[in-house]
């Protein structure tokens, strides 16, 4: 029992930064209907920045923002440099090989700019493990959980209650209708962008003082984001985020099968929802929120 | 195969054939690699720029050529005679199996099926050590001997690779002028109208993709060949990135284009490697990323019709796949 909590609290935890990259594929796509390969690139720099910083003496909370700014940035400048000149110009095609293009190029400079010795970040708040009902519950993986879920709370906020929620979903929902109601399609991209680049470098900070931060890490992470938003539909924020949560728990508790495997699995996973139920595996309005 | 290609072709032979007599070994191992790359990256050309189906994969068809005739040869001792075209057959195999599935997907789907299938081939190679050694890799493989007066080396591995580069070369060049090139290019076009017109796309999207893979592991098989030393590590996605990098920068739209765009990256990596330690002391091939990357999107976005596109804009005349001459201009182009 105390062992099946375990594997789920791993879940969770690995999960929720999942759900975050997972949230900004969603945004992006819906906004732009671009899939934006660079978006595990985002988390890596959020967890490298702050592990830089952190190293040169800087007090945690001001290292995380300013990781968390230098994404957002990176994410606007994708789209400013690389997706607002091939909008509605390229294929999905060009798309793809534009954002394929930009992973690679950040990844390149990451690994110029930082080397391939991975970073250590020290715990957010060290101590021994919390236990939880036999479980050992390791103090970062509450960090992360609860970052998410403030995360999450203030993105459903922007959607849901601001003017620029409201013109991010009305470009989502229909383009052309959204420009004739006075909508900037482009300036949403933008937004979309940097936000999803914000909300990627988040899940890094609070991953990296677990897992260490090194320069490609972004591959895999952007990867196992996209599988759990494919799992949500690729429509929904809040199928992505489940969909991500789900792919975490399936990895947690497929770890003491064979841990070698594990990163395989993601992918079975991937060709299994997109060939059997290409709308996701949830079903109704769930799914089809449309972010 | 238009008249000009044949001669290109004759031509390019003939340049093969004599280069031994005037290049140093290193400029061998160049035209070596250019050959294996651009037999790998001619079967994208013709799944990318033809059908317009993309694939993030093409490392583990690569891979599967190589670890298939390699450890045939090593393992079983079969000749290297038999094992090169067991490697190839075996990925042909293989992409016939997987794309049947995953060629029902589109765009951005396909995409991130075939580049998942890379992962996971790579993974399995790690993994299942009694069969690949895992990540230490194996080595010794023996190398094919060609029944010629020339010594050994770096010469009878350029002619036995571009042997095959040139096979594949004429071989690609006679489809895309023929019905099966038509079919493919109006897939690439549309779809719904082919389907309409009567096309099973379906099988067509299949043939294509089974022909590049069975190109990727025939070129992944000569490689084995050629470096007799086999580890995961150069076949995961990087390498299917690389592939793909190679067909956007020569050109989508031609068959040459595989060929331009291997050499050109093969040549520009080599001297980056070489030259860089200078300019940047301490740095090794770490600027390639950027470089592949970089170049990668500013193709695309600037030149999506790559260097060939961009030789033949200059020779005032289109040698291209494609009839249509909107199309041709711009294989990247929503449309």
């Amino acid at each position: 029992m105390s062992d099946l909590l375990q594997y789920a609290a791993t879940g969770i935890a690995l999960g929720s930064i999942y759900a975050l990259v997972a949230l900004g594929f969603v945004t992006v796509f819906a906004v732009t209907g671009a899939i934006n390969f660079a978006q595990g690139e985002f988390v890596m720099l959020g967890a490298m920045i702050a592990a830089q910083l952190v190293h040169a003496g800087m007090p945690l909370p001001l290292a995380a923002v300013l990781a968390v700014a230098g994404a957002a940035l990176a994410g606007a400048a994708l789209h400013e440099l690389g997706l607002r000149p091939a909008l509605g110009r390229l294929s999905p095609l060009g798309l793809i090989m534009i954002t394929i293009g930009a992973a690679t190029a950040i990844r390149g400079m990451a690994l110029i700019a930082w080397g391939t010795d991975p970073f250590t970040v020290p715990a957010f708040t060290p101590g021994p493990s919390l236990d939880l009902a036999g479980a050992a519950v390791n103090r970062q993986t509450v960090w992360i959980v609860a970052t998410t879920a403030i995360v999450l709370a203030l993105v459903w906020f922007l959607f849901q209650r601001t003017t620029t929620g409201r013109a991010l979903r009305a470009c989502a929902a229909d383009l052309v209708a959204a420009r004739l109601v006075g909508v900037d399609p482009r300036r949403m991209g933008l937004v979309s962008l940097t936000l999803s680049g914000a909300v990627g470098a988040i899940g890094g900070v609070v991953l990296a003082p677990i897992t260490f931060a090194s320069y490609d890490m972004g591959l895999m992470l952007g990867l196992k984001g996209f599988v759990g938003a494919v799992i949500g539909g690729l429509a929904s924020a809040p199928g992505a985020v489940a969909g991500g949560l789900l792919l975490g728990l399936l990895e947690a508790f497929a770890t003491p099968i064979s841990s070698g495997y594990k990163d395989a699995l993601a992918f079975v996973v991937l060709i299994a929802v997109m060939l059997l139920r290409p709308g996701g595996i949830f079903r109704g309005s769930f799914a089809r929120g449309r972010i | 195969m238009t008249r000009g290609d044949v001669t290109a072709v004759g031509v390019l032979a003939a340049l093969i054939a004599l280069a031994p007599l005037v290049a140093s070994g290193y400029q061998l191992s160049i035209l070596i690699s250019t050959g294996l790359y651009g037999i790998a990256t001619i079967g994208l050309v013709l799944l990318v720029g033809l059908a317009r189906q993309v694939s993030l994969g093409h490392a583990a068809f690569f891979g599967l050529g190589a670890y298939v005739s390699g450890l045939l040869a090593t393992r079983a001792g079969i000749s290297p005679w038999l094992t090169i075209p067991a490697g190839a057959l075996a990925a042909m195999a293989v992409a016939y199996v997987v794309g049947r599935p995953v060629l029902r997907l589109h765009g951005h789907y396909l995409a991130m099926a075939t580049l998942g299938l890379g992962i996971v081939f790579q993974v399995v190679l790690n993994e299942w050590v009694d069969l690949t050694r895992g990540p230490s890799g194996f080595g010794s493989i023996p190398t094919a001997t060609l029944p010629l007066p020339i010594a050994g080396g770096e010469t009878a591995s350029l002619y036995l690779v571009w042997l095959a580069a040139l096979a594949v070369l004429a071989l690609s060049l006679w489809l895309v002028r023929s019905s099966p090139g038509r079919a493919l290019r109006a897939i690439g076009d549309s779809e719904v109208a082919s389907e309409l017109l009567g096309l099973h796309t379906a099988d067509w999207k299949l043939r294509v993709f089974t022909l590049s893979g069975a190109y990727a592991g025939l070129a992944g098989a000569l490689y084995a060949n050629y470096v007799t030393f086999l580890s995961p590590q150069p076949f995961g996605f990087i390498f299917s990135l690389e592939l793909l990098v190679m067909a956007v920068v020569g050109g989508l739209a031609s068959v040459w284009g595989g060929m331009v765009g291997a050499f050109t990256l093969v040549v520009l990596t080599e001297t980056l490697r070489r030259s860089l330690p200078e300019w940047l002391p301490g740095s090794s091939g770490e600027l390639e990323l950027v470089l592949f990357g970089v170049a990668l999107a500013a193709m695309v976005l600037l030149r999506p019709t790559g260097l060939v596109g961009l030789a033949a804009a200059g020779l005032g005349r289109a040698r291209s796949l494609r009839a249509a001459p909107a199309t041709a201009e711009e294989p990247l182009h929503a449309g």
